[in-house]
């Protein structure tokens, strides 16, 4: 019996002739659950082997109506609302939230406040930085990385659990000031972190910035040009590793950044690399600002004054003075409340994934007509099938773990 | 030649010098103008020539119960210099029954997804837009659920969705 020679001919491909070559594309499903896209969200892969082809995202998976909430919650309601957007960094949400409502209703903090609301930003843009490059480290097969950066997490989450009684979703922020000041007790927790953090930043750098593997896995991965980056408006640490040097801090400094001296991190090589060494170099810059703003914490109150009726006063001054009762009276009915003008504004933050900014149209009433939120996440989503074009599979997860996709701020 | 970086004084006036008498006002120092739909396109193309290159965001007001207003639907976008850091709002209001105005994906890719949920939760519709798809909503939903005649609870929508049996799936 022997082998007709056409029918086994390995190399004969008369068969595939007349073929496109689209029909050798195969379509490869990614997500909503799976667990290197860490949050809920699906990409549709179309692949030439492993080669990635054409991706397309769909988000809307944990799609919650935030904004339509919005509009029938008070302004001091609505934090707590903020905390599940980015729940990576809530506090840094908070802080933009009501940095937004307090440019509409033109209310100055208290310099206390400032410096109050810029330490704990900057302790949620490390806890932030330390998740993302902590994903991407995992993802790419370094999983002691993973859980060096995700202990110092854990020591944050203490901080804002001594702080205001919350470590995930803190709600800490209030209009016209925050929910509670600092304790000797945060402070000193704060000083120790401060000490002991550096250490394990180094350590974190020695294990992964020139670990081989590593390296080989993300230089050159998910390229996005400055020109780019511009065009598809990404802002944060993913436009800074482009080349783009805009930092809100810097360029329209809000709270109490204009006092302190800091960098800002930037790179031009805009691959998956350059994003996480950014990242990398923003943490050791947040811990100067948590330093320098810790030891020039200004002292006196923290909200705002009673004479303002912004802030809810406290106790001491409910009980003892008729301004504090007729201050809370006017804060707690529920038709009276904060004057707010018929207008609109935006004010927006760097976060620590970019510019989170809300847009909020007053009308005259404590809830907000129009509570739109401007995340960051949505722009950097929108920016993946650019990036991953033409590299492989395996590169789709370290390009999405450089990106830092927060599906519950992608979807709200 | 104009300055590559002019303020936003002299950006607003070239705006008008081209497009006519437009309405301008300042609210916390945020400049804000309004201009005709039909000019925003072009209007826009002018401001990112003159500097304003990233497009912030763009979004959308229902002013249904809004006193005093004039439109039922206030487009938003926002620009922003990234070498002065100077910002810009650029306001379009459109009424029913067919609002719609022309896409800005030609001038920025940005706006694709952004224009995207505008018309998932809006209604709005953006001509010339690439891929006008929802954004956030499933496919077959109907309404567009941030305007202000969509209840906060919704209509039962969800009882209605389609079920994917094991069988089926």
């Amino acid at each position: 019996m022997s082998i007709a020679p056409a029918e086994y001919d390995v190399t004969n491909r008369a068969s595939e002739e007349g073929a496109r070559s689209e029909d050798y594309l195969w379509t490869l499903n990614f997500g909503p659950q799976h667990p290197a896209t860490h949050t809920t969200l699906r990409l549709v892969l179309k692949l030439e082997g492993e080669r990635v082809v054409d991706a397309m995202p769909e988000m809307g998976y944990l799609h919650s109506g935030f904004e339509k909430i919005g509009e029938h919650l008070t302004f001091n309601q609505y934090v707590t609302v903020t905390d599940r957007m980015n729940y990576i960094s809530p506090i840094a949400n908070n802080v933009a939230w009501h940095h937004a409502v307090e440019a509409l209703l033109g209310i100055d903090l208290t310099p206390r406040c400032r410096y109050v609301r810029t330490i704990v930003a900057e302790l949620a843009r490390i806890s932030d930085h330390l998740l993302s490059n902590g994903a991407v480290g995992l993802d790419t097969g370094a999983f002691t990385f993973f859980l060096y950066a995700f202990y110092q997490r854990e020591v944050i989450y203490d901080i804002f659990e001594t702080l205001c009684g919350a470590r995930f979703t803190n709600s800490y922020t209030r209009v016209g000031g925050v929910s509670q000041d600092f304790t000797p007790l945060v402070i000193e927790k704060i000083r120790a972190f401060l000490k002991t953090f550096p250490k394990t930043l180094d350590d974190m750098e020695r294990l992964l910035t020139r670990n081989r593997i590593f390296v080989d896995r993300t230089k050159g991965v998910g390229v996005l040009t400055k020109e780019e980056a511009i065009n598809r408006s990404a802002t944060g640490p993913v436009a800074r590793a482009s080349g783009v040097t805009r930092d809100l801090r810097k360029d329209e400094p809000y709270l109490a950044y204009a006092d302190l001296d800091f960098k800002v991190a930037c790179a031009s090589a805009g691959d998956c690399y350059a994003r996480y060494l950014v990242r990398m170099q923003e943490m050791r810059e947040s811990l100067k600002i948590v330093a320098q703003a810790l030891e020039n914490l200004p002292s006196g109150p923290v909200n705002v004054g009673i004479d303002q009726r912004m802030a809810l006063p406290t106790k001491q001054q409910v009980y003892s003075s008729i301004e504090g009762t007729i201050s809370h009276f006017e804060l707690s009915m529920a038709n009276r409340g904060f004057e707010v003008p018929f207008e609109e504004s935006y004010a927006a933050i760097e976060a620590p994934n970019g510019e989170l900014g809300f847009y909020i149209v007053g009308d005259g009433d404590d809830t907000a007509y129009r509570a739109r939120c401007r995340p960051p996440s949505v722009l950097h989503f929108a920016l993946f099938p650019f990036l991953i074009r033409g590299h492989t599979l395996s590169d789709v997860v370290a390009v999405l773990g450089s990106l830092n996709i927060i599906a519950a701020e992608l979807d709200r | 030649m104009p300055h590559p970086c002019p303020a936003v004084d002299d950006v607003v006036a070239e705006l008008v010098a081209r497009f006519g008498p437009l309405e301008t006002s300042v609210f916390r120092g945020q400049t804000r103008v309004e201009l005709r739909p039909a000019d925003t396109s072009d209007a826009l193309r002018l401001l990112k020539d003159r500097g304003f290159d990233l497009l912030v965001d763009v979004t959308c007001v229902d002013y249904l119960e809004y006193k005093g207003a004039k439109h039922r639907y206030g487009l938003v976008y926002l620009l922003a210099n990234t070498v002065t850091n100077q910002r810009l709002t650029v306001r379009a209001y459109l009424d029913d029954p067919d609002p719609s105005i022309r896409s800005v994906v030609p001038l920025w890719e940005g706006a694709n997804w952004l224009e995207r949920e505008v018309w998932d939760l809006f209604g709005i519709r953006f001509e010339g837009h690439p891929d006008l798809r929802r954004l956030v909503m499933p496919e077959e939903f109907t309404a567009h659920p941030l305007r202000k005649d969509y209840p906060l609870q919704g209509r039962g929508e969800r009882h209605n969705f389609p079920v994917i049996t094991r069988d089926h799936s």
